[in-house]
């Protein structure tokens, strides 16, 4: 029961938080009331649901008791049958308590971030909707629910980033991140459909159990002959490359910057995006069976790491350095599970929700109090009027940076390490490129800290005047989460990724013998564990010196080595690249088709060209008519001859 | 329940309901107030009579059911029939649900010639649901053609300036089918001295003759769905055609072409229907690109969401020909949300047309900040046409697809590329007139929707989301009239030789 309650009452505050969103205040005397009577309804749908959560972690992770909740059929065709349900077991269930409070948190946050806007329920529904629509992805025991929770956050998150509709900037972010998604979501859905043809089932269970049987199939697709589990597990990826903005398909998460910050803390840093690592750790029993497809997600989520990181760098915007910064950590999660390091990553996911959503919202605050501003070019000198936001995102930093004790040192560090014990060489690659990356991070994050908060102010004197600490009802929710990206590392090392592991996971999670990357993980050589806290520290005192001790040098570098710093300033082309290779040739071949095609080729020929042709005929055919008598007699006289030649001729 | 001919009844009260308006004299004011109310409660009675056959409906045996018959001309073994199984019996309910809603939909744009339009529509009904549940092919063949009549009226008579080129470019396409259809009509009575429906499906013809005779009958269906390249007559119509009459043209006049698949090419010529089988998945697939390609570049409105009809129905052709259980029942389930979903959309322009008087994209922007209720319901109905999961339209897509795959990998990652494309254009649509800052000065008063317009979304939108959450009821009923009809195909074709089939089809 408590299941039901933990992911159906989010649905309930947003269709009443919805209905209020119609509602138009009648009480001049109170015209705050539907605002507030929303706020309540969603906050505390949203706690009492993360109440229910905790109740659901305690009965099945505690108490070790997975099972499936069976709702009602959805699809029932053919051999095609899929069910609405919710499964709980480990995986599940701590994905299922992560959203529904770090939800719950953000939900409060927006109360203090929100109050000027004048479309609070509607945010608020918002909100509620997407949570909803997680829950229903993380608990789904088969594909296609987990497809509809899947496009269900999309959707969600397309109506967040596009939540200001007045400005231009945030539709086209809107559309982008809904249609990149799309383009995952293809391979996804063809992935459903391979696993489907394969097992004749789209259920999580059938599926698992079938698939040793299953490890020689081959599947006649595209031209060749491949590994059908292999197939599945590609096709499958492609979905979570878009959905966790990967290499390639990662160009919609920095716009979605454009949304309210909540959004960003929320879907775009703490539960949508890790959607696609969650979804690789799900169907874990089948990539464990694919060579191809864990090296596949190794070497994507390497490259993501470093790649998002090098952007990071150089990024303004505070919010895009965040987001970069989360794009790459998602890299990180993804070779985790590349190696087989499953837990790691889905510990690096928790961890990574509570200090990014952190990260997040104090730069939210920050925005709040800089009336709005996003570029750090324009910050500075904050750190005395702002303390508390000051230290939260210090605290922040530290996490995501992996320093001793905080939340990331324990995940990150374990990642890493898997990945050198992976002893392949995908991992190699993973683990060099993993500290390269934790080296820029440590980097970035200081440079983000040092920009916003020390120096100099750079913004005008009235905006400087008008710097205050955020209200409590934003603070408070910092706090809980700084708690989170403090001792969450700590606390969770024995039962995620420890000895308590495998008692801890249950089943909900299958790594081979032949993979023993996270078990060897404890046994790597000394240098190993230390080198990501050396190059961390090592980042954070390159930061210093560009950015507090000699300004100069970052401004020279860039300007030595301008390509490099444009490329990397311009995310390496790829938005510009996709413009060129897909965006203007549809809509050139939209209107070619349109008129050429269809006006001047279909029509030109078919309708308009027989009409013409029959009017030209009649026309002719009504020039004979002349009336003339000896017209007439000519084309008889003529009929005669031809008649006669072609008797003569034949005879 | 034998007793009473419930088709018939349901086929010829709105006539009575013509023939009742047709008899109202008086004044111009009093008659079209009559005729509104008139043609508004017969449709509605019509409605409630019909789900008397959704609760009768017996979801067990895949047989025709509700079957009347009367002697017609028996010296050439033609007779009247009528009866639904699986593959029909929803089409009747899609169309007497969408009748009361278009009256309703014109109740104040249409002011001139009030009754003669009440009257065409209430004909307009007769023939749809007679076509669908025709049993005999001359009956049938008269339905299906003479729903043309009425349609030509409406966008010829109520349509916009270009309606004279929209009806005979309409007229010219339709012209070709139905001809062949004809000569293939007297064909297979020539072959098998029977046009009765239920005899003919059991009945084999000869695997030359499949070949001709399918090729005349997709002449006839090709333009009727419309396939590429024989579309082009469809953004014209429904550009000219009043709301009413876009949304019945979409809604029902389209599945004609995908019920007659269903209903004869496949199980009568399942030879020739193998053997044409690449030819329609090239087409459809070229439907889906193509015209989702198009629909990106429109800036009429209308023609953007006729375009997208020709996509989704390419899922529809691939669906019946993949010969899967789920490609079938997915080209039945796509016809009837698109049903509901494009008469929406174009309901939804109508909206605003009737407001602002315009269907270019451009005269519009910001329309969420006078009508937010408008706005919620556009973006629902959007959602269903990208087939958003949750949503009727992802039933249809997701099971097409899935039968597509099974047949030919290709096939469904080519048509899958419809499901970008789909959420590029309408996205793009619904951007540019509900979002945006309000700056055009003639929208600044535009009302939101009124209850009228409410009352007529509303079993829409029910609709639309209880056959995305719990499609169980409408697939239940299509289950075992799609096994035997695949069935039927699969023992034809493993005979081979003619005539061989007749005994395992005793099922008919």
């Amino acid at each position: 029961m408590m299941e039901i309650f933990a992911v159906f009452l989010p649905l309930l505050g947003a269709v009443i938080a919805g209905l209020l969103a119609f509602m138009r205040p009648r009480d001049s005397h109170h015209p705050n009331r539907i605002d507030k009577a929303a706020q309540y309804v969603t906050c505390g749908s949203m706690i009492l649901a993360a109440v229910a959560a905790g109740f659901v972690f305690w009965d099945v992770v505690l108490g070790s008791n997975p099972k499936t909740v069976e709702l009602f059929t959805w699809i029932d065709s053919g051999a095609l049958e899929v069910s609405w349900a919710l499964k709980l077991d480990t995986l599940s269930v701590v994905m299922l308590f992560m959203v529904t409070s770090v939800s719950s948190v953000i939900h409060v946050y927006s109360i203090g971030y929100m109050h000027h806007d004048n479309a609070i329920p509607r945010f608020m529904s918002y909100l509620n909707l997407f949570t909803f629509f997680m829950l229903m992805l993380v608990t789904s025991d088969n594909l296609v629910q987990l497809f509809f929770g899947w496009e269900g956050v999309g959707l969600c998150s397309y109506l967040l980033i596009g939540f200001w509709y007045d400005r231009p900037a945030a539709n086209a972010a809107a559309i982008k991140a809904f249609l990149v998604n799309r383009v995952g979501d293809f391979g996804f859905a063809l992935g459903i459909f391979a696993v489907f043809i394969l097992f004749q089932s789209t259920d999580f269970d059938t599926i698992f159990a079938a698939v040793p049987n299953k490890a020689n199939a081959t599947m006649q697709i595209f031209g060749g002959e491949f590994s059908a589990i292999t197939v599945c597990a590609v096709l499958l990826f492609i979905g979570a490359m878009g959905k966790s903005a990967q290499l390639g398909l990662h160009t919609w998460l920095p716009d979605a910057m454009e949304g309210p910050t909540p959004v960003s803390a929320l879907i775009h840093a703490a539960t949508m995006v890790t959607a696609g690592v969650f979804m690789v750790v799900r169907m874990s029993p089948l990539f464990e069976y694919s060579e191809t497809a864990l090296t596949l997600v190794t070497v994507v989520g390497a490259s993501t790491a470093i790649f998002a990181a090098t952007v990071a760098c150089v990024q303004n915007d505070i919010k895009r350095v965040i987001a970069y910064s989360t794009c790459s950590q998602l890299g990180y999660m993804f070779f985790a599970a590349g190696v087989s390091a499953y837990s790691a990553g889905v510990f690096h996911l928790v961890a990574h929700a509570f200090f990014k959503a952190l990260l997040f919202l104090g730069a939210g605050s920050v925005i709040h109090a800089m009336s709005d501003e996003q570029d750090m070019r324009k910050m500075g000198g904050l750190w005395r009027l702002i303390p508390v936001t000051y230290v939260l995102m210090w605290i922040g930093s530290l996490a995501l940076a992996g320093i001793f004790p905080f939340a990331g040192y324990f995940t990150k560090d374990v990642i890493l390490e898997a990945a050198y014990a992976a002893d392949t060489l995908a991992g190699g690659y993973a683990f060099w490129m993993g500290i390269a990356a934790a080296f820029l991070t440590a980097f970035y994050s200081w440079r983000l800290l040092l920009m916003t908060f020390h120096g100099a102010p750079r913004a005008d004197k009235k905006v400087m005047g008008h710097v205050h600490e955020s209200p409590k009802v934003m603070i408070v929710p910092l706090i809980v989460l700084a708690a989170g990206a403090m001792f969450i590392g700590y606390l969770g090392y024995e039962s995620f990724v420890g000895h308590g592991a495998s008692n801890f996971w249950g089943n909900a999670i299958l790594v081979l013998p032949s993979h023993p990357a996270l078990e060897a993980a404890h046994n790597v050589p000394v240098w190993v564990k230390y080198l990501p806290l050396a190059v961390a520290v090592a980042g954070i005192a390159l930061a210093y010196l560009f950015y507090l001790l000699a300004p100069a040098i970052p401004a020279m570098i860039a300007g030595r080595f301008r390509a490099v710093y444009l490329f990397l300033l311009n995310k390496w082309y790829f938005d510009e690249l996709y413009d060129r290779i897909f965006v203007k040739p549809a809509f050139y071949l939209g209107r070619e088709f349109w008129k050429t095609g269809d006006g001047s080729l279909i029509d030109g020929v078919g309708p308009d060209g027989v009409s013409a042709a029959v009017r030209l005929l009649a026309k002719r055919a009504g020039a004979l008519q002349t009336g003339y008598l000896y017209h007439y007699a000519f084309a008889m006289l003529a009929g005669v001859v031809v008649l006669v030649t072609w008797y003569l001729f034949t005879h | 329940m034998d007793t009473l001919p419930i088709l018939s009844l349901l086929t010829f009260l709105p006539l009575v309901g013509a023939l009742f308006i047709l008899s109202i004299r008086g004044d111009a004011d009093v008659v079209a107030r009559n005729a509104r109310h008139v043609a508004l409660w017969t449709s509605m009675i019509n409605f409630v009579l019909s789900l008397f056959i959704w609760v009768h409906f017996d979801t067990k045996t895949a047989n025709f059911q509700f079957v009347e018959y009367a002697l017609w001309m028996p010296d050439f073994n033609i007779s009247y029939k009528m009866g639904v199984d699986g593959i029909s019996m929803l089409f009747v309910l899609l169309t007497t649900l969408l009748t009361p809603l278009c009256v309703l939909a014109s109740w104040e744009n249409i002011q001139t010639r009030v009754k003669e339009y009440m009257i065409s529509f209430l004909v307009l009904e007769t023939f749809m649901i007679g076509m669908f549940c025709a049993l005999d092919l001359v009956v049938f063949y008269i339905f299906f053609e003479a729903v043309l009549i009425p349609m030509f009226i409406i966008i010829g008579v109520w349509g916009g300036p270009r309606r004279v080129y929209a009806s005979f470019k309409l007229f010219l396409y339709t012209l070709l089918g139905s001809v062949l259809m004809l000569l293939a009509i007297l064909a297979m009575y020539a072959d098998a001295g029977t046009t009765d429906i239920p005899n003919l499906l059991v009945h084999r013809f000869p695997p030359e003759l499949q070949t001709w005779l399918w090729l005349a009958f997709f002449a006839s269906f090709a333009v009727k769905i419309p396939m590429w390249p024989v579309h082009t007559w469809l953004p014209d119509a429904h550009v000219e055609a009043p709301t009413a009459g876009s949304v019945v043209l979409a809604a029902v006049l389209l599945k004609f072409g995908g019920y007659g698949f269903l209903r004869f090419s496949l199980p009568m010529f399942p030879d020739a229907s193998v053997m044409f089988t690449p030819l329609i998945f090239t087409l459809s697939i070229i439907a889906v690109i193509y015209t989702s390609l198009v629909a990106l570049a429109q800036e009429d409105m209308k023609k953007l969401i006729a375009y997208s009809s020709v996509a989704h129905m390419g899922f529809v052709t691939i669906g019946a020909f993949t010969l899967t259980v789920q490609g079938i029942e997915g080209a039945i389930y796509q016809m009837l949300s698109h049903g509901i979903v494009s008469a929406a959309l174009f309901l939804i322009v109508g909206v605003v047309y009737d407001r602002i008087h315009s269907r270019e994209i451009t005269a519009y922007g910001g329309l969420v900040h006078q009508m937010p209720k408008y706005s919620l319901i556009f973006m629902l109905f959007m959602l269903a046409s990208v087939g958003l999961p949750g949503t009727a339209g992802f039933i249809g897509e997701f099971l097409i697809l899935v039968g597509a795959f099974k047949v030919n990998p290709w096939v469904a990652a080519l048509a899958a590329t419809g499901l970008i494309l789909g959420a590029a254009y309408m996205l793009y649509l619904y951007r540019r007139v509900i979002f945006g800052a309000m700056t055009k000065e003639n929208l600044a008063a535009i009302g939101d929707l009124n209850m009228r317009e409410i009352a007529i979304f509303a079993p829409l939108v029910i609709l639309v989301i209880w056959m995305g959450i719990y499609p169980g009821p409408f697939l239940d009923i299509m289950h075992v009239s799609v096994e035997n009809l695949l069935t039927n195909i699969n023992t034809a074709l493993d005979a081979g030789a003619p005539g061989a089939a007749i005994a395992t089809a005793a099922g008919k």
